[in-house]
């Protein structure tokens, strides 16, 4: 063997030992839904051009949360990337717990981030979760239903069309309930829902010097408003319902409407799961009025834990799994319809996408929602359907807990309110905020 | 008339076990039907659910996201290894309650018992640190030594309860005849006691097999076993019945099975005792 043949050898052999050396095997802590189970599949591309292995764990939304909770608090070390939502990404964010994502690539595109997620992704203005998917909330509506109604559901309707559609779709002989909201006791469940509509009817959950504000005459429109609503269109036992429960419900054609997650619009209009697939239109949240409308704001990120050792591994995967040609690796595999909605801008100008039949409403629901002006009345905090303080989910729970005891029949309204307030209050005061 | 009188009520007695039975039975029979269905007709009515079609589609997608072997041999070394480390230390122990008891064997059992009541998350954190400062995070090893210590005051009553029922002065002979205490406890002791030790080893490794808390808690991807497999197919934002239903089937099938063949020795453990 030449001396040249043996530097080439040996050049190769360091080469390989060297990439092998640097390729990382990143254990990601996820959630259990289509767009991530997709990705998932979909990792064998990462593997291939960058060389790095992925190990996934899929949990349930709550499960996941209280175990990622756990290990970052304690430096565990157990995940390189975690899925984490708007809420707990700035409050983390500021805790130093996570890296912040500042030194990504040019061709990665962060401004193109749509800035509603962006915006509530970072902490002092920097970004310290990519954003997967992100969603709002939206109307979907049956349209042989509303147009047997001898009505016409328009682009941005108020509450007072919303309950008297759904009046006038209700059939209870056929098990139409004219509309289905969430019920379900859960800060992220029927707290969520509530309180993105409070919003719309001028409610807050704290004022400037964080009290309470459940003694408001708006919290009790609000609350009169849904059960009076619910009571007359809304289905048997919604005081249980989730967003599982609803999707069932209107899958199988027992919904006239339902306001939930803007994710949603692909299951229902899904031919394959859904019996009304060609009967569902669009429309965004409902307002009052008041300048406020009653969507929320949501989005899945990746961060990077702080103190992982393979940071630069993990934002690989993290640029990868949250750019535009990932977008292009799903529509190929997977057609337009799925590709992960609500991250960037640039995919609400590609006209392959914006040919989706719900496409234009999501991201028109993602704009109108501001995170920053959620309330009509000014209010010290940051979120639409939750406060990004580290107390709320536990407070919003508790709270929750006391609503859906209200759409059970199992106390007034006013004595929930009244519980509330004090719950509130108490656990602010607990916390120093007061 | 006194025989046609027990044979009525021997069918009304079966035929309320066999109810019975079936209404505890009905939401495992529930979970295998809908792991046969699409996710689009498990949300159907009951009826609709049962006459549309089959389909094994759920298991081969459930087998191609997630690796079901590597989660069952975790589950299979956990249930074990914890069930074997805990009857090697609670033998002993019981052993010493049982036949060398002092004033204090009682309220130390008690005490034992009194440590199942406090909530596994009001301790999640000191052990959780613990495992991060042992280094056994997310390792097989640091899951059997909790879950034995979990289950550890339930193996010890359980033994201490047989053990009891064994007449001391059978012990006492075979100390006689030379016996020492290894011998005393592996010759003469266990095989008197087999049928207890078994009962308690099957119930164990049921506990083992199902525990959910600190399976979930203190695993990630290498140690996670089937609570996990499980866990992973739930979701409050997507329908995956069908998906979750034919997880539930492969997670559950083998402790199912085991159930099945030694409900005998379950039973006759059990109620070792009970009756005198």
């Amino acid at each position: 063997m030449s001396l040249k043949n043996i530097l080439k050898a040996a050049t190769a052999i360091s080469v390989l030992t060297v990439s092998a050396a640097a390729a990382d095997n990143l254990v990601i802590a996820t959630v259990n839904n289509g767009d991530m189970i997709r990705m998932q599949g979909l990792t064998d591309d990462f593997t291939a051009k960058t060389g790095h292995t992925v190990e996934w764990v899929t949990l349930e939304e709550n499960v996941l949360r209280q175990r990622v909770t756990t290990d970052i608090t304690t430096k565990g070390g157990a995940f390189d990337i975690m899925t984490i939502g708007m809420y707990e990404t700035p409050i983390w964010g500021s805790n130093g717990w996570l890296v912040p994502l500042d030194d990504l690539s040019a061709e990665y595109n962060v401004g193109d981030i749509l800035p509603a997620m962006s915006g509530g992704l970072s902490h002092d203005g920097t970004l310290y979760a990519a954003p997967f998917y992100g969603e709002s909330s939206m109307i979907m509506y049956r349209t042989d239903l509303m147009k047997a109604a001898g009505l016409e559901m328009p682009a941005a309707p108020s509450w007072s069309f919303i309950a008297k559609a759904a009046r006038h779709m209700t059939d209870r002989d056929k098990g139409i309930n004219g509309i289905c909201l969430r019920g379900k006791a859960g800060w992220g469940e029927g707290g969520a829902f509530i309180t993105a509509m409070s919003n719309s009817f001028g409610a807050r959950w704290f004022d400037e010097d964080w009290n309470a504000q459940f003694d408001t005459r708006e919290w009790s429109d609000t609350l009169n408003f849904f059960v009076n609503m619910m009571t007359d269109s809304g289905p048997a036992g919604y005081a249980t319902n989730g967003f599982n429960e609803n999707l069932s419900l209107f899958q199988q054609g027992k919904c006239g409407m339902w306001i939930d997650a803007t994710v949603a619009a692909s299951f229902v209009t899904n031919p394959k799961d859904s019996t009304v697939a060609d009967k569902v239109s669009f429309a965004l949240a409902p307002d009052n009025g008041m300048g406020v409308r009653s969507n929320w704001l949501w989005a899945w990120a990746l961060a990077v834990p702080a103190g992982t050792q393979k940071e630069a591994a993990a934002k690989q995967f993290i640029e990868w799994a949250t750019s535009n040609s990932y977008i292009e690796l799903v529509a190929a595999n997977e057609g337009w319809a799925n590709v992960p909605p609500g991250a960037r801008t640039s995919l609400y100008e590609n006209p392959n996408y914006t040919s989706v039949p719900f496409a234009k409403m999501t991201l028109d629901s993602i704009l109108s929602a501001d995170p920053n002006n959620s309330t009509v009345d000014p209010s010290p905090y940051v979120g639409i359907q939750f406060a990004a303080i580290p107390e709320f989910a536990g407070i919003a729970t508790e709270v929750s807990q006391e609503f859906s005891a209200v759409y059970a029949g199992q106390q007034s309204i006013a004595d929930a309110l009244a519980k509330a307030q004090a719950i509130t209050n108490d656990a602010m005061e607990a916390a120093g905020y007061r | 008339m006194a025989r046609a009188s027990s044979k009525r009520s021997k069918i009304i007695n079966s035929l309320i076990a066999w109810t019975l039975g079936l209404i505890i039975f009905f939401p495992i029979l529930w979970i295998i039907i809908l792991s046969f269905k699409t996710e689009g007709d498990a949300i159907r009515s009951p009826i609709a659910v049962v006459i549309s079609n089959w389909t094994f589609d759920n298991y081969f997608v459930v087998q191609d996201r997630s690796d079901y072997f590597k989660h069952f041999y975790n589950s299979v070394f956990i249930a074990l290894g914890s069930t074997f480390l805990g009857i090697l230390i609670a033998v002993p122990a019981s052993w010493s309650m049982a036949f060398v008891p002092s004033k204090r064997t009682r309220g130390i059992l008690l005490w034992m018992l009194s440590t199942k009541m406090l909530p596994a998350v009001g301790v999640l954190y000191p052990i959780y640190i613990l495992f991060i400062a042992l280094g056994i995070l997310d390792s097989r090893i640091g899951l059997v030594v909790v879950l034995m210590l979990m289950n550890l005051p339930i193996i010890v009553w359980m033994l201490y309860t047989y053990f009891r029922e064994i007449p001391e002065e059978i012990l006492e002979a075979s100390r006689m005849d030379g016996a020492g205490l290894r011998e005393e406890i592996l010759f003469v002791l266990a095989p008197m006691a087999l049928p207890g030790i078994a009962s308690t080893v099957l119930l164990n490794i049921i506990l083992a097999w199902n525990e959910a808390f600190w399976t979930l808690n203190l695993t990630a991807a290498k140690a996670a076993p089937l609570t996990a497999f499980i866990a992973s197919y739930s979701s409050p934002e997507g329908l995956f019945y069908a998906k979750l239903s034919a997880a539930s089937v492969m997670a559950i099938a083998p402790i199912l099975i085991m159930g099945w063949f030694s409900q005998k020795q379950l039973v006759r453990g059990l109620t070792f005792g009970a009756v005198k």
